[in-house]
C-alpha cells in the first residue's frame, strides 16, 4: 500500500473535523461566502477542501460517486482507507465529487422525494478558481444579494425550481469552499 | 481541563458526521424536519438531548459556549449542560450573550440581537407543529409535502371563536420562506419576530423525536395570522422590577403569600447588564 494512501487524513480527527465542519456549515448557511477549510491533503487531482469535506461528512453510511479524473486508483484508495465510503454511480450516491463537466448531467442524481426532500445528493464541484463575482445569488442565508463565480447559471436555476427538492452544491478550489444549497435563487 | 476519557464534545465521530449531514440538509431546506438517529445521552429526554447533540456536532475548540434555560444562565438545566461541555469539550463558557459563539437555549431567544458568526441551538420537545392536530406521523409528513396547512389555520380560528383573539402564546407556528410551517420550539410568541432575518444561524434539535431543522441567517419567517387578527408579539404589560426595561420579556414572580408579585426580565444576562449600567427598576433593593 502506498504512503500516499495512508497519509493526508486528519491528524486529530475530532478537533479538525469540527473546525472543517464549521467552514462547511458557514458556507452552506451563507451562500456566496467563501470559507477556508484545511487539514486534509488528498492525492491529486482532489483539492484539499474537497478532501476535508469528504473526511468530515463521509463514512460507511454514505455512498460516494467519484466523477471524471477523480475516479482514479490513488483517490479511490485514499477514500477507502480514510472513510470506508462505498463507491457508487451517480443515481445512488449521497455525495458526488468531480469537476463540473464530469459531474453532469444533473438529472441522474437523486433529488429527494416530496415527503423526504433531505434524501438528495450533495455535489462537491472542483473548480479552477473561486471568486466572489459572477452570478447573483439571493434567498435564505443572504442578506440582500451575493455574487459567486458559478460554472453556469441555467442548471442552478433549474435546480432551484424543484424546491424543496433538489441538489445541494459545494464548490471547492484549493483550500477554499463555497456553498449553493437548493434554496438559493440564481440570476 | 478536559476529561480525556471522552472524545472531544462527548459524541463519537460517526455520530457527529450523521448529525452534521442532517444539519446541512436542514439548512438547505429551511423549516423542514430532517430525521436523524438520535443517541442516548447521559441525561433524560426532555432535558435538552436534541440541543446537546446539535451543540456537540457544531462545537469547535475555539468556541465560547453559553446555555440559557427560559432566559436564565443559572438554572439547573443551563448549569448542567454548560458543565457537561466544559468537561467533555474543554471549551470556554460564558453567560454574556455577546461573548458567546454557540448559544444553546431552552424556550427563549436572547434579548440582545445576535450577530453573524454566532449559532443559536434550540432544544425542541415536539418539533411537529401539526402533531396535536394530527397524531399520525405518516399523515403530518404528507401534509407537509402537499403544503396542506389548512388545519393549522382552523386551530388558530378556533382560538378566535372561543377567546376572541389568538390565545396561542408560545410555540406559535411560523411559515418559513413561504413553504414549511415550523414549530419554533416553545419560545414565547414575543420572540417570534426575532426568528426572521436573524444574523446568526439557528439550529433546532429534538432528541426524543429524532428531528433536526434549521434556519439560515436572514431567512424569511412569518408568524401565521389572519388579516383581521394580525399576529401580535405580546408580553406582560409592566416594566422589569429590577432593571426597569420596558421592552424585554418578563417573568412573573410570586414574592410572598399575600398576593405580592413582581415582574423581572427572563433574560438574566440582559437584566444584569442593565443593572450594572445603572438602570434601576421599582423593586430593585
Amino acid at each position: 500500500m502506498q504512503a500516499e494512501t495512508l497519509s493526508g487524513g486528519f491528524t486529530n480527527p475530532a478537533v479538525q473535523s469540527a473546525a472543517a465542519f464549521r467552514g462547511v456549515m458557514e458556507a452552506t448557511a451563507r451562500p456566496g461566502n467563501i470559507e477556508t477549510i484545511t487539514g486534509a491533503t488528498p492525492p491529486v487531482p482532489m483539492s484539499p477542501a474537497a478532501g476535508a469535506v469528504i473526511l468530515t461528512l463521509c463514512d460507511t453510511d454514505t455512498p460516494l460517486y467519484l466523477a471524471g479524473d477523480l475516479d482514479c486508483d490513488a483517490v479511490r484508495k485514499w477514500v477507502a482507507f480514510h472513510t470506508g465510503a462505498p463507491l457508487t454511480g451517480p443515481s445512488h450516491c449521497m455525495f458526488a465529487v468531480g469537476d463540473w463537466a464530469a459531474l453532469g448531467p444533473l438529472s441522474q442524481y437523486p433529488i429527494g422525494t416530496s415527503e423526504y426532500p433531505d434524501r438528495s445528493a450533495t455535489l462537491i464541484v472542483e473548480m479552477d478558481d473561486l471568486t466572489p463575482e459572477g452570478a447573483t445569488l439571493s434567498g435564505p442565508g443572504i442578506k440582500t444579494t451575493a455574487t459567486l463565480s458559478l460554472p453556469e447559471t441555467a442548471a442552478f436555476q433549474d435546480n432551484h425550481g424543484h424546491f424543496p427538492l433538489g441538489l445541494d452544491f459545494m464548490f471547492t478550489s484549493g483550500d477554499r469552499i463555497a456553498g449553493l444549497p437548493r434554496s438559493t435563487e440564481v440570476r | 481541563m478536559t476529561d480525556h476519557a471522552y472524545n472531544f464534545a462527548y459524541l463519537d465521530e460517526q455520530t457527529k458526521r450523521m448529525i452534521r449531514r442532517a444539519i446541512l440538509k436542514g439548512l438547505a431546506v429551511p423549516g423542514y424536519q430532517v430525521p436523524f438517529a438520535s443517541r442516548e445521552m447521559p441525561m433524560p429526554y426532555g432535558w435538552g438531548t436534541g440541543g446537546v447533540q446539535v451543540s456537540a456536532a457544531v462545537m469547535t475548540m475555539d468556541d465560547t459556549f453559553k446555555v440559557i434555560d427560559q432566559g436564565a444562565d443559572d438554572t439547573t438545566n443551563a448549569v448542567s449542560i454548560r458543565s457537561f461541555f466544559q468537561r467533555t469539550a474543554g471549551v470556554k463558557t460564558t453567560t454574556k450573550t455577546a461573548d458567546a459563539s454557540v448559544i444553546q437555549t431552552r424556550h427563549r431567544i436572547p434579548e440582545e440581537a445576535l450577530t453573524e458568526g454566532q449559532i443559536l441551538v434550540y432544544q425542541v420537545p415536539i418539533p411537529e407543529p401539526l402533531r396535536f392536530l394530527e397524531p399520525r406521523e405518516s399523515e403530518t409528513r404528507k401534509m407537509h409535502s402537499l403544503e396542506e396547512y389548512g388545519l393549522m389555520h382552523v386551530k388558530l380560528y378556533e382560538d378566535i371563536a372561543r377567546h376572541g383573539h389568538i390565545a396561542t402564546s408560545y410555540a406559535y407556528p411560523v411559515r418559513v420562506e413561504g413553504r414549511y410551517v415550523m414549530d419554533p420550539s416553545p419560545i414565547p410568541k414575543f420572540d417570534n419576530p426575532k426568528l426572521g432575518d436573524m444574523a446568526a444561524i439557528q439550529l433546532f434539535g429534538a432528541g426524543r423525536e429524532q428531528r433536526i431543522y434549521a434556519l439560515p441567517p436572514y431567512t424569511n419567517v412569518v408568524s401565521l395570522d389572519f388579516e383581521d387578527h394580525p399576529f401580535e408579539a405580546s408580553k406582560a404589560n409592566h416594566a422589569c422590577g429590577m432593571c426597569g426595561a420596558e421592552h424585554s420579556y418578563l417573568d412573573e414572580v410570586i414574592v410572598d403569600d399575600a398576593g405580592g408579585r413582581m415582574f423581572v426580565c427572563s433574560d438574566t444576562d440582559f437584566c444584569e447588564s442593565r443593572q450594572q449600567a445603572g438602570h434601576m427598576g421599582k423593586d430593585a433593593a
